[in-house]
């Protein structure tokens, strides 16, 4: 296959950046995506360019490293699938294809392709967790979890906070990525402690942050590749209300 | 070479975003302003607008029954609780209530809006596609506008006369009359589009309303989205009849 890449450069944080358009022969349908790049990167070195940089890590689908928005759909265009799963054979031979990072105040761009996302650890921080007790681990069958909450809340534990819903979002919105994980933890015995103070903090940080708000368009949960549901969103908005009316 | 030094931290640890006031700490009024809060904010100022749109449509229904009919149900708006309360003392209290809804409806669209812009500095060089209902917000955001300055046009003729053909001491039903003839089917046209606009307005108003009270389950999804697309249709539809009732000679 033959292909045409517009890809986002830029040198740092303070950079402007510009599309620069690179042309790649021999790529094999058989390619993932981020091989496709790694082909195109070993290119640039050997011209003694500054290769592209790009977020990866475990190419298996479960890191959250990988990112990039391909031809306007972040993880490109197949569904519940990350950018590192994404095989050429989705592409046709001379197609052009756009490529950039996600798009967000609160996800300033380290170098071309790269984004900083700690404002998701920091969401995190500010109450993605519960208290658990040292000691011996408590009997697994002594705290029973009905059958139908287990579900939902593995479902939004799959969240792997890879960022695709800020970046789809029209509003550049951390709200499904925030919801993924109050519903994990909410519905859950082990983190109705600090439910609603969970809820506000976390809510709290990500308006600090620089996210937009939510206005429930379900953007997010098109592109999301671990395809958390956008009930998650409104279990969240059910919290935060108790929260706050106190 | 390649100048690893140019790659910087972004984010120093120094700089790191702090709530101002975290939300906890907030009085129970104030804490309706974070995001979701202000979303709040909007689907309870909307159900109560919501809730007046229906009753005005069903209200201008009345035309079909009779200039005397609607007539009567809109000097009977103005006399409700005579003569304990003094002439118009009930409609203007509805009247205030629903200032009071539409000045927080419009607080809370536009510092969203505002901030939804500001997280978003740098946008996307291929047209952001649209994948699920992404379309809505540029509906709900400029069609709002269109639908404000609608109202406006709309108290100016049919409350205050002022730019209808009759005037303002005309009865209500002649000025609804003179309002839409054939002659004026500009008129016409611009309630038919703006109606059109409430109408999806509240098709996805009513969806994320229900969604940001927090009652929107997977389950749920598809009855509460046709129970939203049924009742916008019908509000246009309800709101469309008289015009085109006048227009075409079916009330004169």
């Amino acid at each position: 296959m033959k292909l045409t890449l517009k890809i986002w450069r830029q040198q740092n944080t303070a950079d402007k950046g510009r599309m620069v358009s690179y042309e790649l022969d021999d790529v094999s349908p058989d390619m993932s995506f981020l091989e496709m790049l790694d082909i195109l990167n070993e290119r640039l070195i050997l011209e003694d360019e500054d290769p592209v940089a790009f977020d990866h890590d475990c190419r298996e689908g479960i890191c959250g490293m990988c990112s990039l928005v391909i031809d306007g759909t972040p993880h490109g265009p197949e569904k519940a699938t990350t950018t590192c799963q994404l095989h050429m054979r989705k592409f046709k031979d001379g197609d052009v294809i756009t490529i950039e990072p996600w798009r967000a105040r609160a996800f300033p761009v380290i170098k071309d392709l790269v984004v900083d996302r700690t404002a998701f650890d920091r969401i995190i921080q500010a109450g993605g967790y519960i208290s658990a007790p040292t000691g011996s681990a408590p009997e697994a069958a002594a705290i029973p979890v009905p059958k139908d909450d287990a579900n939902d809340a593995f479902d939004a534990a799959t969240c792997i906070g890879c960022g695709a819903c800020v970046a789809a979002c029209p509003n550049a919105s951390a709200m499904l990525f925030t919801a993924a994980k109050i519903t994990h933890l909410g519905l859950l015995p082990q983190g109705q402690p600090e439910r609603y103070d969970r809820v506000t903090a976390m809510v709290d940080q990500m308006d600090a942050e620089g996210f937009g708000g939510c206005t429930n368009t379900g953007e997010c949960t098109a592109v999301c590749p671990k395809g958390i549901p956008l009930e998650t969103i409104s279990r969240l908005n059910a919290d935060l209300l108790k929260a706050y009316r106190g | 070479m390649r100048d690893v030094s140019s790659v910087t931290r972004s984010t120093p640890v120094a700089t790191r975003p702090r709530p101002k006031t975290p939300s906890s700490a907030a009085g129970p009024l104030k804490r309706y302003r974070s995001s979701v809060g202000r979303k709040v904010v909007m689907a309870v100022t909307g159900a109560i607008l919501f809730l007046f749109v229906i009753t005005h449509m069903l209200g201008d229904l009345k035309a079909f029954l009779g200039r005397e009919d609607f007539n009567h149900y809109s000097y009977w708006l103005r006399s409700v609780g005579a003569p304990a309360l003094p002439h118009r003392v009930f409609l203007s209290s509805l009247e205030a209530g629903l200032v009071v809804a539409v000045i927080l409806h419009i607080w809370a669209a536009v510092s969203l809006a505002r901030q939804a812009r500001r997280a978003r500095p740098v946008r996307y060089a291929a047209r952001p596609k649209v994948h699920e209902n992404g379309y809505a917000t540029y509906v709900m955001r400029y069609g709002g506008v269109v639908i404000l300055l609608f109202v406006i046009w709309h108290l100016l003729d049919l409350t205050f006369g002022a730019v209808n053909p009759k005037g303002e001491n005309a009865t209500p039903y002649d000025k609804v009359i003179a309002d839409f003839d054939p002659a004026r089917w500009y008129i016409t046209l611009f309630y038919i589009v703006a109606v059109i606009l409430v109408g999806l307005h509240l098709r996805h108003g009513l969806f994320s309303a229900v969604q940001t009270l927090g009652w929107g389950r997977q389950g749920r999804y598809p009855a509460i989205r046709l129970v939203a697309d049924v009742t916008a249709a019908l509000v246009v539809l309800g709101f469309v009849a008289v015009p085109v009732g006048v227009t075409i000679g079916v009330l004169k």
